[in-house]
């Protein structure tokens, strides 16, 4: 069995699921109007990933090959019901600030894939780190795009204040483009880095 | 005429993939070739309508009556994904000629999340049989466009001199960006 630490890893860094293998945008892009909203997501995300993976491994020489894919949905799609409750009852503030995203945890393409790839494959184990592994590097990403957002759009971190009043905010970066703009410098950030190793 | 709002807000106010981030994986996977985006483009349309009419359909006279509402979204995954197998298995036998065209890409859409978005978002709102259709239709519609769109601008920009960091997807979302911008122009034009 693979170490775990090199799975935490992997997920991390060398196969992090928004900034190396691009899945999983519609909520990367969707709730990172704040750090608070992003961390949050990415959270979620990987309660569910941790919870479908396991699942889907210790399943994984009952489920036919061929009806597999409805079947990890069908798991899927009961963890984010469970999330959704829990957010509900627990922390409605950021149930509501999430909204229509929760329930599109379901469609997650992160989710599915590690399914397919990871879990259906290996043991309980190694896929409970498998699932940390992705969701942390998931939330990491939000969370790093929450906080640039949030600072350019609104002069806030984590809802305190930083900018002086004085300041101009640029309102654009909260707002939809913002999302696509921010993301953009990110990756061409990292893409820049990565060459340079290279040469 | 309050339907034709509907349509017209789906289509560019609250553009699903521009102002909502519904869709974004298969409008920046499959949107290099004008030829593909009009096809997915299409394709979404098809399923979109279908999946609005049958998940209302299954919440109101199923879930509903059995007060077991809160499996709302098990039950339409299962819709939607049994619904895009049928629409397969159906135009491969009755229209060869649009299987053709639309065949690779409906397996894809199982995973959009425009499709279940529609559906929560009409439940949500509480919409009637009627207005969730045009809602499906306005929004799926407003996917086509962007699809397109993005895919005319990827083309030319294919052809351009961009920085070395920005290659590929920096450079895709950067124009999504600009586009995003431009469909900001249309908000507070309808409201409902």
């Amino acid at each position: 069995m693979a170490n775990p630490i090199k799975i935490l890893k992997n997920g991390i860094i060398n196969e992090n699921p928004t900034f190396v293998q691009v899945i999983g945008m519609c909520p990367t892009l969707a709730v990172t109007s704040s750090a608070i909203n992003g961390i949050g997501m990415g959270l979620s995300t990987t309660a569910v990933l941790i919870f479908a993976n396991l699942f889907v491994s210790l399943l994984r020489k009952v489920i036919p090959d061929k009806v597999r894919i409805p079947c990890f949905i069908v798991v899927i799609a009961t963890f984010v019901t469970i999330i959704e409750f829990m957010l509900k009852a627990y922390l409605p503030a950021l149930n509501a600030s999430l909204g229509l995203y929760i329930p599109l945890i379901v469609v997650n393409c992160i989710i599915l894939a590690r399914a397919e790839a990871f879990a259906s494959k290996n043991g309980p184990i190694a896929s409970i780190f498998d699932g940390i592994g992705m969701g942390l590097g998931f939330t990491i990403a939000l969370g790093v795009l929450g906080l640039v957002r949030e600072f350019i759009g609104a002069g806030t971190l984590f809802d305190m204040t930083v900018l002086p009043e004085a300041f101009p905010r640029t309102l654009l970066f909260v707002m939809a483009p913002g999302a696509f703009f921010t993301l953009a410098c990110l990756m061409a950030a990292l893409n820049h880095f990565r060459n340079k190793k290279k040469a | 005429m309050y339907l034709i709002l509907l349509l017209l807000a789906g289509i560019f106010v609250n553009n699903y993939v521009l102002s909502q981030f519904l869709g974004i994986c298969p409008f920046l996977g499959v949107s290099k070739k004008v030829d593909t985006a009009a096809g997915m483009g299409m394709a979404v349309i098809f399923v979109i309508v279908l999946a609005s009419a049958a998940s209302w359909l299954v919440y109101n006279l199923i879930l509903v009556p059995l007060h077991i509402e809160y499996l709302y979204n098990i039950a339409f995954i299962l819709v939607i994904a049994s619904l895009v197998q049928f629409v397969e298995m159906f135009l491969k036998k009755a229209a060869p000629a649009l299987y053709q065209a639309l065949g690779v890409f409906l397996p894809l859409i199982t995973t959009n999340c425009a499709v279940l978005g529609v559906a929560v978002l009409n439940m949500q709102k509480g919409y009637s049989f009627i207005e969730s259709i045009f809602n499906g239709i306005g929004g799926a519609a407003g996917f086509a466009l962007a699809i397109v769109l993005f895919a005319g601008i990827r083309e030319r920009i294919a052809d351009n001199d961009t920085p070395k960091a920005f290659d590929g997807f920096p450079m895709a979302l950067v124009t999504a960006g600009l586009m995003s911008i431009a469909f900001l122009g249309f908000s507070g034009l309808i409201k409902l």
